[in-house]
């Protein structure tokens, strides 16, 4: 499981420079551990009557699911996930996630996406913009992460 | 909706103690893979004294400081009706396992939208330092500080 990679140099970074990207598939399994590991348990992220009884189109990922799962781009291009020190985002659009269960298929796909937004050279720190996309459409907006680099 | 909840507060109330196997558990959960939430030899590696949690670990804190305002009575918050609009971590000092915390939740904001209501809540998150018997001294050092907007749907929206 090791990510190891070489830790980015300040003075080497531009605005606008990629920092790569990354693609997350999430099953209703996945929302279940979510629900479980974070202690969120709104039946809008796990029973398809109850989603589609207050108006949504199924059952939903929770937001801090596709949050917390955005930020590992940014955390293994750090090189220790204590780098991240300010995180940021807006939710706008919902992720559908159909069940899938007993099936080839893979889930629901988040496309994320990362580039150096700003730097602070008196701070040392560096602002990384997520761009996270679901079906064609931004999920998450002013998705930013503030990293220091040692 | 209470429009009086505006500059409320709820102080700290129980202490989480943050363990590593829970690190783990919500690692996985946000498919993380980096080793300092895994390994601890990895996590001394980069200085941390134990196991490091995700960034958006903070949110288990967080979500049960926000749960006193939404489960109090006054506040008129139907949970069935409140969509998450934005989230934000200020990190002082990473979370590490063994960290024992608590939370103080303030209440920052609320305005109506349409013919439902933004709720604005920050929830500020200490370390507690001291093994809390006596003569040893209890303080408290701040960690996190956490935003959050919540949007109560009104009746049709």
């Amino acid at each position: 499981m090791s990510t190891a990679s070489i830790a980015p140099v300040f003075t080497d970074l531009t605005v606008g420079q990629d920092i790569g990207s990354r693609s997350i598939t999430v099953t209703r399994q996945d929302l279940v551990k979510y629900a479980g590991a974070s202690g969120d348990f709104n039946p809008i992220h796990w029973n398809e009557a109850f989603a589609t009884g207050v108006g949504l189109p199924g059952v939903i990922a929770h937001g801090m699911f596709t949050m917390g799962a955005a930020v590992q781009l940014v955390t293994d291009w750090a090189g220790d996930p204590a780098a991240v020190v300010d995180y940021q985002t807006r939710f706008t659009k919902p992720v559908l996630v159909t069940d899938t269960t007993g099936t080839e298929e893979p889930g629901a796909l988040i496309e994320v996406s990362g580039a150096v937004g700003a730097l602070d050279a008196d701070a040392g720190t560096v602002r990384v913009d997520l761009t996270v996309v679901y079906a064609g459409q931004k999920v998450l907006v002013k998705a930013q992460a503030v990293v220091r680099l040692a | 909706m209470n429009p009086d909840l505006q500059g409320r507060s709820y102080p700290a109330a129980e202490v989480y103690d943050v363990g590593r196997e829970k690190i783990r558990e919500f690692a996985r959960a946000v498919k993380a893979t980096h080793p300092a939430h895994f390994d601890l030899e990895a996590a001394k590696a980069l200085g941390h004294r134990d196991l490091v949690a995700p960034p958006t670990f903070a949110i288990i804190i967080a979500q049960r400081a926000d749960a006193q305002l939404i489960e109090d009575p006054e506040s008129g918050i139907d949970f069935s009706r409140v969509v998450h609009a934005d989230q934000r971590f200020i990190h002082h000092r990473p979370i590490v396992a063994g960290d024992r915390l608590v939370a103080e939740l303030h209440v920052d904001g609320v305005r109506a939208m349409g013919g439902g209501a933004m709720i604005t809540t920050r929830s500020e998150i200490f370390v507690l330092t001291g093994d809390g018997t006596a003569g040893s001294g209890v303080s408290r050092e701040a960690v996190s500080t956490t935003t959050s907007s919540i949007l109560v749907r009104g009746e049709g929206q």
